[in-house]
């Protein structure tokens, strides 16, 4: 009875299996392609509504990493369309109607060979470029600025060594009025700014004081945890100036979607005078912030 | 393959023993197997629910349902511990496991069935202890533990002084007790107890998976134990292993997290793995193809698996040196897996396929499955993690290997095996109207992740800034037609009890090859009292 019944569905399953990979190819033909071509709708230094992209990158990481991206997701799509393709030509050519008489064929040793060693080649290309962009991130520059980054539940708190005037401050999320005041977006604007000099390779350490958090901006191309008991160092050097916002990015706890990080990377000389003024509104470290051997 | 020259007997004079007896005190794999498919699609209820709570809470900026943000994580928390471990592993291993692995080698039973009893009402009593675990202080003035699913300390320390998280951990330590249980009951069941004739190159692919998931388990899973358990000292009897004001380290827990968490996703995905083969093989009428090199890619995806763990903690502050070798391991499981999708299709190639509901999910599953694949070389290079890691895209990926993965096998096989374990037909129209809102839904639902974790949208995240708002709202309304979904799945279900159609012994016809066909549906209580004999047949030889 259930054989029968079965067996009543081909014509139906057929039709079905039609409109199935029209729509899957749909799908990812506007999902993949899309995620190319809306670069223009990237914002710089903030996410844009319906963005597709990753962020404007404006650090030789950030560009390295977005370009690496692309050339993945160009891998990555054709592969997926490979393998749609030939699913597609599978349901058509081999449903039971077109293809009553099924083949026994269970082995062919040079097509099982070539895909594992395609996808090997195609990996090697990849790790290639992988490798290289991976040097440049942990290349561990010359630094022209320390600053180091605490972690706290939640808000960030920022010190500024001793050549610039040894200074610290807490930044935390600008909210209500003084959020729209401000004109800057929301849950992306704090009340203090991290200001950074252009040009300049500004190396970032980072630690936590209570549970791990993570200081990350997307157009920087940075992300590194801040952990408890470890000093972690991470860099970059900003290529245009302008504001730029990122978020805590790793669980914290109750306010983790509250504790963003803005930057301003500024002209020397308004760095200057931004140190100058710090100087005098935040508290001095006292014989300046503890930072650790840095080359 | 091989063929059965004899297949076990039915025996009209089947006596099952009383209510209580047979359902509280089972030692039949069939019933632990059914109480496995009950459970997991219960606690499935509640993960869903908590999901629903959190597209509920996305679809706009701001805070909408949850006045205290830390009440999302809990949600968090909880849908990712339930869906992973009371969810995915009790149905594609307690349950389709329980259920096939024994009729497949065609073995009377487990060879524990006593322990299989325990191993079940610990996944039982592991649930109840995560619920518990909702319903108590965490956080300070919250409930429940909203550590996220990896609990990592100090955030599950001294973050949630609450007992909140000691029942999180209790939990995973019972389920963790009963799937070790379990996975010494499938190794030692699946070495000894096959059929004569049934030679370990002959076994049928869902009991190479299973035997290779029984491996994970038995060697990831006591690392998360001992990694929980040194948590629970840190968190009560003032270790410092994990604190760094005693010389401990937080990195240490990732690092023994992931040892367990890595192998853990593969535990979930290579029992699918083995049902996919054999749906696409029966209903294109052909015996899978390259059988060896699938079972073989299922151990080789299994070993690699165990030496590419940090690849979830490229942000910590690894070396240069340590990130490379990740990098390099990581992509190295990318080749199996790709023998695997193509041999897939090459087993359609050339056949007749009929489209049934089970063969839609089957189909559909290897095409989202290659997306979520794809994806996953992309993250496996730090380079590119560096930006990704911690954001929604990262949510994207592995919801397009476990919840368009997994959870899409599930239903495969529900749909595939429903005639056999009850004798009863869903109507094929509820399975692929079922198949085609699940897929639109979740792919609605997920896709649109992508760009947000392009766009840099953290993950864990009860509140955003309105430039992500568009994408969420799409993924809110993909979630909506997912639900729907499920409601035809269980209108289908009542449909096929309320029905007086019966199922045939095989109803899928000559593709169905393996020995569960062989027997009637539903199979005796008892099943081959002879034992049946595998031998070669000259044509299937290889």
């Amino acid at each position: 009875m259930g054989m029968a019944r079965a067996q009543e569905t081909p014509a139906k399953g057929r039709r079905l299996g039609r409109g199935f990979w029209g729509c899957a190819a749909a799908l990812a033909a506007t999902g993949l392609l899309g995620s190319a071509t809306a670069a223009m709708a990237a914002g710089v230094g903030q996410p844009v509504p319906w963005q597709m992209d990753l962020q404007r990158p404006v650090t030789e990481v950030a560009t390295e990493i977005y370009n690496f991206h692309h050339l993945l997701n160009w891998i990555m799509l054709v592969i997926v369309l490979f393998v749609l393709g030939l699913l597609i030509a599978v349901v058509v050519k081999f449903n039971e109607r077109a293809n009553p008489t099924p083949s026994r064929t269970t082995h062919n040793t040079m097509l099982e060979v070539a895909w594992t060693i395609v996808p090997v080649l195609i990996l090697v290309a990849i790790a290639i470029p992988s490798f290289r962009v991976l040097r440049t991130q942990l290349s561990d520059p010359k630094a022209d600025l320390m600053v180091k980054v605490i972690g706290h539940a939640w808000y960030w708190s920022y010190e500024y060594p001793q050549e610039v005037g040894g200074f610290k401050f807490d930044a935390n999320l600008l909210e209500g009025d003084d959020q729209v005041k401000s004109g800057q977006p929301k849950l992306l604007a704090t009340d203090n700014e991290v200001v950074v000099p252009v040009n300049k390779i500004v190396k970032v350490q980072v630690t936590a004081a209570d549970v791990m958090h993570s200081w990350a901006v997307p157009s920087f191309g940075f992300k590194i945890d801040a952990i408890p008991g470890r000093l972690n160092q991470f860099w970059f050097k900003a290529e245009r100036e302008g504001t730029y916002h990122g978020q805590c990015s790793e669980l914290c706890g109750q306010r983790h979607a509250y504790m963003p990080i803005t930057i301003k990377v500024v002209s020397e000389q308004a760095f200057q005078a931004w140190t100058a003024e710090a100087k005098t509104k935040f508290a001095r470290t006292d014989g300046g912030a503890k930072f650790a051997e840095a080359k | 393959m091989a063929q059965a020259v004899t297949a076990g007997h039915d025996h009209a004079h089947d006596h099952t023993p009383p209510f209580f007896q047979r359902w509280f005190n089972s030692t039949n794999h069939k019933d632990i197997g059914t109480l496995y498919l009950l459970f997991a699609f219960s606690a499935g209820i509640v993960g869903a629910f908590l999901s629903f709570g959190i597209r509920m809470e996305m679809e706009a900026p701001g805070l909408q349902y949850f006045s205290n943000p830390q009440t999302y994580n809990v949600f968090v928390t909880g849908h990712g511990l339930i869906m992973v471990f009371f969810m995915v592993m009790p149905a594609l291993i307690g349950g389709f496991g329980n259920w096939f692995v024994p009729l497949m080698i065609g073995a009377p039973d487990m060879a524990f069935p006593r322990m299989n009893n325990i191993s079940f009402w610990l996944t039982v009593a592991g649930f109840m202890s995560l619920v518990c675990s909702l319903f108590v202080e965490g956080a300070p003035g919250a409930v429940g533990a909203g550590t996220g699913w990896t609990v990592y300390p100090p955030l599950s320390t001294a973050g949630h002084p609450g007992p909140a998280v000691d029942f999180a951990i209790f939990a995973l330590h019972l389920s963790g007790a009963g799937s070790i249980l379990g996975a010494i009951n499938f190794i030692t069941t699946i070495l000894n107890m096959r059929a004569p004739g049934m030679t370990l190159h002959k076994m049928p692919l869902f009991a190479w998976s299973m035997l290779v998931t029984a491996f994970l388990l038995l060697l990831s899973l006591p690392v998360l134990a001992g990694a929980i358990t040194m948590l629970l000292t840190d968190r009560n009897f003032g270790t410092t292993f994990f604190d760094p004001a005693g010389g401990g380290d937080p990195i240490l827990y990732q690092h023994l997290f992931w040892f367990f968490g890595h192998p853990e996703v593969y535990i979930m995905i290579l029992p699918a793995f083995g049902i996919v083969s054999h749906i696409i093989a029966t209903f294109s009428r052909k015996p899978v193809f390259g059988y060896l090199a699938m079972a073989y890619a299922m151990v080789a995806i299994g070993v690699v698996g165990f030496v590419v763990w940090a690849h979830h903690m490229y942000t910590v502050g690894l070396t240069l040196q340590t990130q490379s070798y990740f990098v390099f391991a990581t992509m190295v499981i990318a080749v199996p897996t790709g023998v695997k999708i193509f041999s897939w299709i090459a087993t359609m190639w050339g056949g007749s396929i009929r489209f049934t509901a089970a063969m839609h999910w089957a189909v559909g599953f290897v095409f989202l499955f290659t997306v979520g694949g794809v994806t996953g070389v992309i993250l496996a290079n730090a380079a590119v993690d560096r930006y990704l890691h911690d954001t929604y895209y990262v949510v994207a990926h592995f919801h397009y290997v476990l919840s368009l993965g997994a959870v899409f096998i599930i239903f495969a096989g529900v749909y595939y095996w429903f005639p056999k374990m009850t004798g009863r037909i869903i109507p094929e129209w509820a399975g692929k109207l079922h198949f085609w809102l699940a897929f639109i839904g979740a792919n609605v639902l997920f896709f649109p992740m992508h760009f947000l974790g392009l766009a840099g949208m953290p993950r864990r995240y009860a509140d955003y800034p309105e430039a992500f708002a568009g994408w969420h709202w799409v993924a809110t309304m993909g979630g909506h037609i997912f639900a729907l979904g499920m409601v035809v799945f269980v209108i289908g279900v009542v449909l096929a009890f309320r029905s007086k159609e019966r199922a045939a012994d095989n109803p899928w016809g000559e593709g169905a090859t393996t020995l569960e066909w062989t027997l009637s549906s539903p199979p005796p209580f008892h099943q081959y009292e002879t034992l049946p004999v595998i031998v070669d047949e000259p044509s299937h030889a290889h």
